[in-house]
């Protein structure tokens, strides 16, 4: 193999943001028909490296090589015209455009009059339809297509250059298993044609059956390269979380409380069904589950934010219905959103007044805000949270991850509130942060709060909770107490396969 | 998928139930109602409805194209103001003085490059400040306006031609001169939308403006070309409708761009821009004349029009809204 | 530990040196309008010396009244992330139905009738915006139309004048004065300091800034999106009202189409402001800088002898400017990305 020269070479690439190392020295090469996986949890830097070499970001150091040529990705046009072409998890497709104008963007073939030549682009877009086997045709506007089948446009993309390097990002997460196969079948074709495979994918089981060599990022710096055929899932899950967290198990010592949520047979038309659990004052219950399980959709429900079809919802024995999120606040539920930026602050404001936000009515002097007591709030949370920021003026949006997150949490717990929700609570934060977020949790356990930590990284689920309820596709798997729990049962629960020990 | 399941069914042709329904409605009340004798749905009637949708009709076709390019254009009443007074002004030019007819074609070439030249400038600004279209042509619509004054202050501008009244009241095939126009544009807009790379771009701009900035689609150029084209067309409408008349008012075009607006609405453009087709626009143009004549057959005044047009659009965007809600389970945001 | 304590360190020089930048983006931005109007005030005072005479300022500031008023509900209402476009044809409404109303009723009755009347149409638009989430845009735009069919409904299509233009204590609304200063004035600078407070110091205030810097961020806190934008409506119509009523004392007569255009001139001097199309920013005051603006670029270019058409042609590019230095300051970059 060593006689090879690698497609793509990435040496010692470095990326800064302001407050984060994104990217700290990360260097690993892919060969030609290599099917190279590039795994790490979330935040560990994957999205970022991937937009490096798409040219979205310009590497603050280090370099990029393609063959024996050094190459710098000023922009995504330039990586398509050097062979880099990638398949987005998240779709960038214009929805009222044909199948075939969304396949060949950019690049329509012209006729004279500058018209586009139908006949041609018609013809050249079956031709890859046909090698992906799928049942719509170059005709059908991208809107009508199921999302899975966009995602097949999205792959059809890649097809259209003469690719060197495909980066494939998540491709599976919203195919069947049926799609799947196509789409294994499609890598093992450009793998056949001496083309640089980067695959970005969670799911250990199609790591193991599809791929050659993994790299591993981890809190942005490169964690090592291994042949897949001498790996384990346990070694690679080693890489990936490291020692660097202190993520041992967590159960509470204290005595808990009293049930402070029960929900009773809840459903929500195809989000979820006959959801059943509760919550102790002093407990932490860990939501673990892949992203469309339903997780986020009963947090939603619970903050009165979605109306359910059937089901009870008690709040500390008494059967209540959850019309709006200020129902929900009312009754002492706090929610601490997945999406910080789109749900969780209003960018544009100070840090203080998006910190008071929900009790803006209550902190009143006569007609107006009263300020002081506003300012105060913010002082204590600033100090009870180490948030750093220049001043309770500093705009929101101008904050790191970490201290956004820090904000957005410390608006919640000043509302005092009987149930705490928590989604994701440590997504794309740096590891300091994420640290003084899970032992906050704790503490607020410890302090007699009932918590709900939603999260799709197992190790924190795994360190912070009490309990953990596994979903898979809308359901309720399995419950685990944390000394009864592994990773391998757990990983069996979220999959929707049964497990011998299973309830 | 049922996303904007309405504009999508008026693009596909609700809008010419709507007409066939106005025309029904019109004719059977006009029976009962209407002061005259003649029946609504007159051949005569109708022609003349053709024509008198050409002024609005023509804008309407580049609006459309700036729609769905995800922009919008405010100024286009004031652009054809002076267009008009470009065109009926020049002809008295001392320099082309002894030119006789022959100034015509100088004087609507004249008139077609100042429309698109405000046009382009309108879209070299939204391009290169990145502005939102809607302030850069709403501050555009109030300084093209102090322009069109600057000609002749507060009075109108009057210059008769009998050459051109003559061609712009000449038939041919029946149909009037500016209805010819109204459907050449239309055709010539359609082409440009359906079978262009340009056309097609400009609708993936407008629908995921990302994926066209990824893709490699330049989006400045495309913005402003599509600035100039309803430059032009709003000085070309404005040369049709004042060959005719002969005289304009500083204040003339006024609220154009609202009418303009409603018509492009009306025919299923998705205001947020990637939808919509000039086939729908035409039938929301020819739509709107209708309400208004028929209005005025059965009797009712301009306040009626006014009202009526007004709350069709509200009903219009309520639709789309009740049949796109997914259901209970939607997140109430 | 040392790695963490980098990551602190690293992360206090990040944020210093992006603090730093954007403040100084922001810092113009903020002001840029303040100087631009000292500019322009200095300018025209030198170029002519009645500029900033007593008289000159009252009858400048008179003038804009109308204006301003309406500019100061319309701020609300762009501020939650939504635009009025029918505040024109509203006020035309509203100064028709109370000159009528002022000969049937009497001019103590005419008045709560006509503003029970307007924000009824207000209300109307609230809850087609607030709660159904239709596109404002749209809704104003037709409400444009179906407000000036209304009026014609109303009026016949007749201009409406008062019987008795001497004996009616109506006229005070729009000619009268009180301390010395005209009495239009008193109403526009009394309801921009009554609305400045609202928006700028009440919980209602907050929670417009909050509808309309991210409409979802306020849902997901608690806050009633749909009742705030509705709320903002109610304003902008009572606001408009009130400039239908000084419109209407002021001349006692009027015709159909009197508030015909003025909509654009008070989304410009809003936007003048600095308030941002997008929602979520602007206040009261800058509203009022705009309008003030707005009336002195009008009076001074005409006592320069200048047309008044000139002052469109300025308002277009001071317009471009403001918006486009705004933008410019908060990218750090003075073209646009646009490719």
């Amino acid at each position: 193999m060593t006689d090879v020269k690698p497609v793509l070479r990435l040496e010692d690439i470095v990326k800064t943001f302001p407050g984060v190392r994104a990217l700290d020295g990360v260097s690993f090469s892919v060969l030609p028909g290599e099917v190279h996986a590039l795994m790490g949890e979330n935040g560990a830097g994957k999205s970022t490296l991937m937009k490096v070499l798409g040219g979205i970001y310009q590497p603050d150091g280090g370099a990029i090589f393609m063959g024996d040529q050094q190459v710098v990705m000023a922009g995504p046009l330039e990586a398509k015209a050097k062979g880099v072409m990638f398949i987005h998890q998240e779709l960038s497709l214009a929805a009222e455009l044909s199948v075939a104008e969304n396949i060949y963007l950019g690049e329509l073939p012209r006729k004279s009059f500058g018209r586009v030549d139908w006949a041609k682009l018609t013809e050249q877009t079956d031709a890859i339809l046909k090698k992906l086997n799928v049942s719509f045709d170059a005709k059908t506007r991208v809107g009508d297509l199921s999302i899975a089948n966009q995602q097949m446009v999205e792959i059809a993309r890649a097809l259209t250059v003469d690719a060197k390097a495909v980066i494939f990002d998540e491709p599976t997460a919203s195919l069947t298993d049926a799609e799947k196969v196509v789409l294994f079948d499609v890598i093992a074709d450009l793998k056949r044609d001496g083309v640089g495979i980067i695959y970005i994918s969670h799911r250990m089981e199609e790591i193991f059956k599809i791929t050659d060599r993994i790299s591993v990022l981890r809190d942005g710096q490169y964690q090592g390269t291994v042949n897949t055929a001498d790996s384990t899932e346990e070694s690679i899950t080693q890489m990936m979380i490291g020692r660097k967290l202190d993520l041992s198990r967590n159960a509470s010592h204290h005595e808990l409380g009293d049930v402070a949520l029960e929900v009773r047979g809840l459903s929500c038309g195809k989000l979820y069904q006959d959801v059943n659990f509760e919550v102790r004052r002093g407990e932490v219950v860990g939501f673990y589950g892949l992203v469309g399980a339903g997780r986020t959709e009963i947090a939603e429900t619970l903050f009165g934010l979605r109306e359910p079809s059937e089901g009870q919802i008690l709040l500390d024995g008494q059967e209540v219905r959850i019309h709006s999120p200020a129902d929900a606040i009312s009754r002492g539920i706090s929610l601490v959103p997945e999406d910080r930026k789109g749900q969780g602050l209003v960018l544009g404001m100070n840090c203080r007044d998006n910190m008071t936000l929900p009790q803006v009515d209550d902190l009143k002097a006569g007609p107006f805000v009263a300020e002081g007591a506003e300012v105060a709030i913010f002082d204590q949370y600033r100090d009870r949270l180490d948030i750093r920021t220049p001043g309770w003026r500093a705009q929101a949006g101008n904050l790191s991850g970490g201290n956004q997150q820090k904000i957005v949490i410390g608006k919640w717990l000043s509302m005092h509130p009987n149930l705490l929700i928590v989604d994701e609570p440590t997504r794309g934060i740096d590891v300091g942060s994420k640290s003084e977020i899970h032992k906050l949790l704790r503490e607020l356990a410890a302090q007699g709060y009932a918590v709900m930590v939603i999260s799709s990284e197992m190790p924190e689920v795994l360190h912070v909770s009490d309990r953990i309820i596994a979903m898979y596709s809308g359901r309720v798997m399995r419950t685990f107490n944390s000394e009864e729990v592994t990773e391998d049962s757990l990983i069996k629960a979220i999959s929707g396969l049964s497990d011998d020990k299973a309830a | 998928m049922k996303s904007g399941a309405v504009s999508k069914a008026l693009a596909n042709g609700a809008i010419w139930g709507f007409i066939i329904l106005q025309l029904i409605f019109f004719s059977v009340a006009g029976e009962y109602l209407s002061l005259s004798d003649k029946a609504f749905m007159d051949w005569e009637n109708m022609l003349l409805l053709l024509k008198q949708s050409a002024p609005i009709g023509i804008i309407a076709m580049g609006m459309t194209l700036v729609m769905v390019n995800g922009n919008i254009d405010l100024s286009v009443g004031a652009t054809f103001a002076i267009a008009a007074i470009v065109m009926l002004d020049s002809m008295t030019w001392p320099i082309f003085a002894g030119l006789g007819d022959g100034v015509i074609p100088i004087a609507w070439l004249l008139a077609l490059t100042a429309g698109t030249v405000l046009g382009a400038l309108n879209g070299l600004i939204v391009w290169k400040t990145g502005v939102d279209a809607f302030i850069v042509t709403l501050g555009s619509m109030l300084g093209y306006r102090g322009i069109v004054f600057m000609f002749n202050g507060e009075n109108p501008t009057s210059h008769l031609n009998w050459t051109l009244v003559d061609f712009a009241e000449a038939e041919f095939l029946g149909l009037a001169t500016a209805s010819w126009f109204l459907l050449l544009v239309t055709f010539a807009i359609w082409f440009l939308m359906t079978k262009t790379v340009h056309g097609r771009n400009a609708y993936a701009i407008g629908d995921n403006r990302e994926a066209a900035v990824n893709a490699g689609i330049r989006v400045g150029p495309h913005m402003m070309i599509n600035f100039a084209i309803i430059g032009f067309l709003a000085a070309l409408s404005a040369v049709v409708f004042y060959s005719e008349s002969g005289s304009v008012n500083p204040n003339d075009g006024q609220l154009y761009e609202l009418w303009v607006i409603t018509a492009v609405v009306l025919g299923g453009t998705k205001i947020t821009g990637g939808a919509g087709n000039v086939i729908g626009t035409f039938g929301g143009v020819i739509a709107i004349q209708l309400l208004r004549k028929g209005l005025g057959h059965i009797g009712a005044d301009t306040s009626t029009v006014n009202l009526v047009i007004g709350l069709i659009l509200i009903a219009v965007l309520f639709l789309d809204r009740q049949l796109n809600v997914k259901g209970k389970e939607e997140l109430k945001v | 530990m040392s790695d963490m304590s980098q990551n602190a360190s690293n992360l206090r020089e990040g944020m210093m040196a992006s603090m730093s930048k954007q403040q100084i983006g922001r810092v113009l931005a903020k002001q840029g309008i303040l100087i631009a109007f000292a500019v322009f005030m200095i300018a025209f005072a030198i170029a002519s010396p009645k500029f900033l005479s007593v008289d000159n300022v009252f009858s400048v500031v008179r003038s804009s009244a109308i204006i301003g008023v309406m500019a100061l509900g319309v701020t609300f209402v762009v501020i939650s992330g939504n635009l009025d476009l029918s505040v024109g044809s509203m006020m035309s409404f509203s100064t028709i139905v109370v000159l009528d109303l002022h000969d049937k009723l009497g001019p103590a009755l005419a008045i709560p009738a006509m503003f029970a009347m307007t924000l009824c149409l207000g209300a109307f638009i609230g809850f087609l915006v607030g709660y159904l989430r239709l596109n404002s845009l749209i809704v104003t735009l037709g409400m444009l139309s179906a407000i000036h069919g209304l009026t014609l409904t109303y009026s016949g299509g007749q201009n409406m004048d008062i019987a008795d233009k001497e004996g009616t204590w109506f006229s005070v609304f729009g000619q009268g004065t009180a301390l010395g200063i005209p009495v239009p004035i008193l109403i526009f600078l009394i309801l921009a300091a009554l609305l400045g407070m609202v928006l700028a110091k009440t919980p209602f205030g907050r929670k417009v800034y909050a509808v309309g810097g991210n409409g979802t961020a306020a849902t997901f806190s608690g806050i009633p999106r749909a009742r705030t934008v509705f709320y903002c409506y109610l304003i902008s119509a009572t606001c408009v009202a009130t400039a239908g009523l000084i419109q209407a004392s002021r001349s006692l007569g009027s015709q159909n189409t009197v508030g015909q255009g003025l909509e654009l001139e008070v989304l410009a001097a809003v936007i003048l402001g600095g308030a941002s199309l997008l929602g979520g920013s602007g206040t009261v005051f800058k509203t009022v800088i705009g309008v003030l603006i707005l009336g002195f670029i009008q009076n001074g270019l005409l006592l320069m002898g200048l047309q008044f058409y000139v002052q469109f042609v300025v308002t277009w590019i001071i317009i471009i400017l403001a918006v486009w230095l705004d933008i410019a300051a908060k990218r750090g970059k003075l073209w646009s990305p646009i490719a």
